[in-house]
């Protein structure tokens, strides 16, 4: 901060003081203002640190601190209740001996599955709705996320009660053909279309933004160039609307890997996600050590796949559209 | 036979007639110009002749070849567009050998390709890695022009693409599009709206008005010889009077009832009602004046605008405004206030049978 900066102060001088001691309270404040702002500007950098600092209290304390805990709970002896206390490995070697790796195994494989599905099943969706931008593509926008209103449980129950044995399903096709389905529920692939079901918009919504990067200039140029449609798609769309298709997968794969809901009621239990053991471990278990060496793992997978995926993608230029 | 011939071609959108019964032939190796003021229809035009809409009457031939329902991708032509269009992920290089790419030409084929159409470009080939977003405007456009060549397209057409340029780099870039096309003795098909642009560059002109083609010839004839009182007012603007002939070889104004001009030897077919139109450089002022001239008007200068090299005039003479415009000299004394005799020999006016537009 300069001089001139602080001249309103002098402006606001009270008048009532006499001239030389007025003068001389102004140099002294002016002085240590300065001097001040002069400390702030090296230590920081400008005010904008100091603004942060608030929040940056809040997330120490709300987000890194949970954190610390967790990570020191899972090395603290099995059944043990406090953080503090001698180091040890036993949790991670008992994820390892006593098959706990299999519900991450599983929780992985669907989260890969629905997100590589919903890939397929958003694009298209996305391509479509960027067409109809001016259009219609507020009431599309809307009819989307409309399910979103409703608690994600709720609407899976709902699912159960259609797909399972004397559901709306079961029991509108026995009727009309003769034949019922059957019990759908209770099997990993009813699972994995509960996941598609509910991220549909995280992977959709992403996908609509990277799609609008691509122009339609672009897709011209490359058609008189003599690209095939598949050349366009590959050599143009993909590349342009990346940032948009990576943001989505990632925004799935992580959110379906945390995912218990599905699996609880779509699945009945035929698969146990990692979320529900680390669930129990807090709370049936009574085994904090083993919860939080399994929710370590958890985020560093998670943690993993974001790193991957940010470094690859330039949120600026999706935000800017150069 | 031509390269590209259009037989009445039409495009409707919806009620709206964009393009009315366009016909014209395009010789191979030609500069040729469709020039028009927005909405014209020049666009449209553009668009049915690369392949990315298709016309709704009429048709398209490419040697001879109906190509009407050939799209964009299938047909030996390329564009370069109004935006350019080039692909902001790629490098300089990857946007020119694109083409080639598409086709199959190995890598070190395209490479040595591109490096010869960037020479061409005036693009330094060390600009080969240099992604296409870190290039100025004028480099882009040069990128464009590039990657166009580099399909080796029967025919380049382009879409007003220097009309975002500033004017001292537009004046550069046209003067090198006519060498390339000079040079690679292509055939070019340009689009713009200015036909100051369109005269510097092309071999012949074709200006439209309302979705039809009001007059097609070189830039001299248009210049020169307007067809219309519409294409002599596109160049800029002009002294246009309304007249009609008084029957002893004598024009009459309208609006004034003044003898415009008296044309000693015409036959009475020669004189027609409709617009008179002179030049603003046609027109003749004092001392330039030839002793017994017919038409001149004594007036007040009530403006003057300076264009480098000459100089405008607006001079009110009986409540009309004309446009004088002369060389500059060192010894001018005209200014703003001074009274003045302006005139104009009667080979400079034209007429045109036509009501005033």
């Amino acid at each position: 901060m300069t001089d001139r900066s602080l001249e309103p102060t002098m402006v606001g001088a009270p008048a009532y003081q006499g001239e030389y001691q007025g003068k001389s309270r102004d140099e002294a404040s002016r002085k240590s203002a300065g001097l001040v702002a002069e400390r702030l500007k090296r230590f920081s950098g400008g005010a904008g640190m100091w603004s942060a600092v608030p929040l940056g209290l809040l997330l120490l304390a709300g987000f890194f601190g949970p954190l610390l805990l967790v990570v020191l709970y899972s090395f603290m002896p099995r059944g043990s209740f406090s953080p503090i206390g001698w180091p040890t490995l036993e949790n991670y070697r008992d994820i390892v001996e006593q098959n706990f790796y299999i519900s991450f195994g599983w929780s992985l494989a669907m989260a890969v599955v629905a997100t590589i599905l919903l890939l397929l099943i958003a694009y298209p969706l996305a391509v479509t709705m960027v067409r109809l931008a001016g259009k219609r593509a507020d009431i599309y926008t809307i009819l989307i996320a409309a399910p979103l209103f409703v608690a994600e449980n709720i609407r899976l129950q709902g699912w159960s009660l259609f797909f399972d044995k004397a559901g709306l399903l079961d029991g509108a096709s026995e009727s009309l053909f003769g034949a019922g389905t059957g019990s759908l529920v209770g099997n990993v692939p009813i699972v994995v279309f509960g996941l598609v079901y509910v991220y549909l918009p995280f992977m959709l919504f992403p996908l609509i933004l990277g799609l609008t990067n691509v122009a339609p200039d672009a897709r011209e140029a490359a058609s008189d160039l003599g690209a095939t449609r598949f050349q366009i798609f590959r050599d143009i769309e993909l590349p342009l609307a990346s940032p948009g298709i990576l943001i989505g997968t990632l925004l799935c794969f992580v959110l379906a890997l945390g995912a218990v809901s599905e699996a609880k009621f779509l699945g009945k239990g035929v698969v146990i996600p990692v979320v529900q053991d680390i669930d129990s471990a807090f709370t049936f278990g009574q085994n904090w050590p083993r919860g939080s060496a399994l929710s370590v793992l958890l985020i560093l997978i998670a943690a993993a796949a974001i790193v991957v995926v940010m470094r690859r993608v330039d949120i600026d230029r999706m935000f800017t559209r150069r | 036979m031509a390269l590209l011939e259009l037989r009445k071609v039409d495009k409707f959108f919806d009620d709206f007639v964009a393009v009315d019964r366009v016909s014209l032939s395009i010789e191979e190796g030609e500069f040729f110009t469709i020039v028009g003021p927005s909405g014209s229809g020049k666009t449209t035009m553009i668009r049915m002749l690369v392949g990315m809409d298709k016309p709704t009457n009429g048709e398209i031939l490419l040697r001879g070849k109906v190509i009407n329902d050939v799209p964009a991708n299938l047909r030996p032509t390329c564009m370069v567009f109004q935006s350019l269009a080039l692909f902001p992920h790629m490098s300089v290089g990857a946007n020119v050998e694109y083409s080639m790419k598409c086709k199959g030409v190995p890598k070190p084929e395209r490479r040595r390709r591109a490096m010869h159409f960037l020479g061409i470009a005036h693009l330094p080939e060390s600009y080969y890695d240099k992604p296409v977003t870190q290039c100025s405007g004028g480099e882009r456009q040069r990128v464009a022009i590039a990657r166009a060549l580099a399909f080796d397209p029967e025919i380049l057409f382009f879409d007003e693409p220097l009309s975002a340029i500033d004017y001292r780099l537009r004046k550069v870039l046209e003067r090198e599009l006519k060498d390339i096309q000079r040079a690679t003795g292509k055939t070019f098909v340009y689009i713009t709206h200015s036909l100051e642009e369109a005269m510097v560059m092309s071999d012949r002109i074709a200006v439209m008005q309302k979705g039809r083609i009001a007059q097609i010839g070189t830039p001299h004839e248009i210049y020169r010889s307007p067809t219309s009182h519409f294409v002599s007012e596109f160049m800029g603007e002009v002294n246009s009077f309304t007249v009609r002939p008084d029957g002893d070889g004598r024009l009459v104004d309208l609006k004034s009832g003044r003898t415009i001009i008296t044309v000693p030897d015409a036959t009475p077919a020669d004189l027609k009602s409709g617009v008179l139109v002179v030049r603003p450089e046609d027109m003749l002022m004092g001392r330039q004046i030839p002793a017994g001239a017919a038409c001149v008007l004594a007036g007040r200068i009530v403006n003057e605008y300076v264009l480098g090299s000459r100089v405008q005039y607006q001079v009110k003479a009986e409540e009309d405004l004309y446009l004088v415009e002369k060389i500059r000299a060192a010894d001018d004394t005209e200014t703003v206030g001074s009274e003045v005799e302006i005139g104009w020999k009667p080979a400079d006016a034209r007429i045109f049978a036509e009501p005033m537009q």
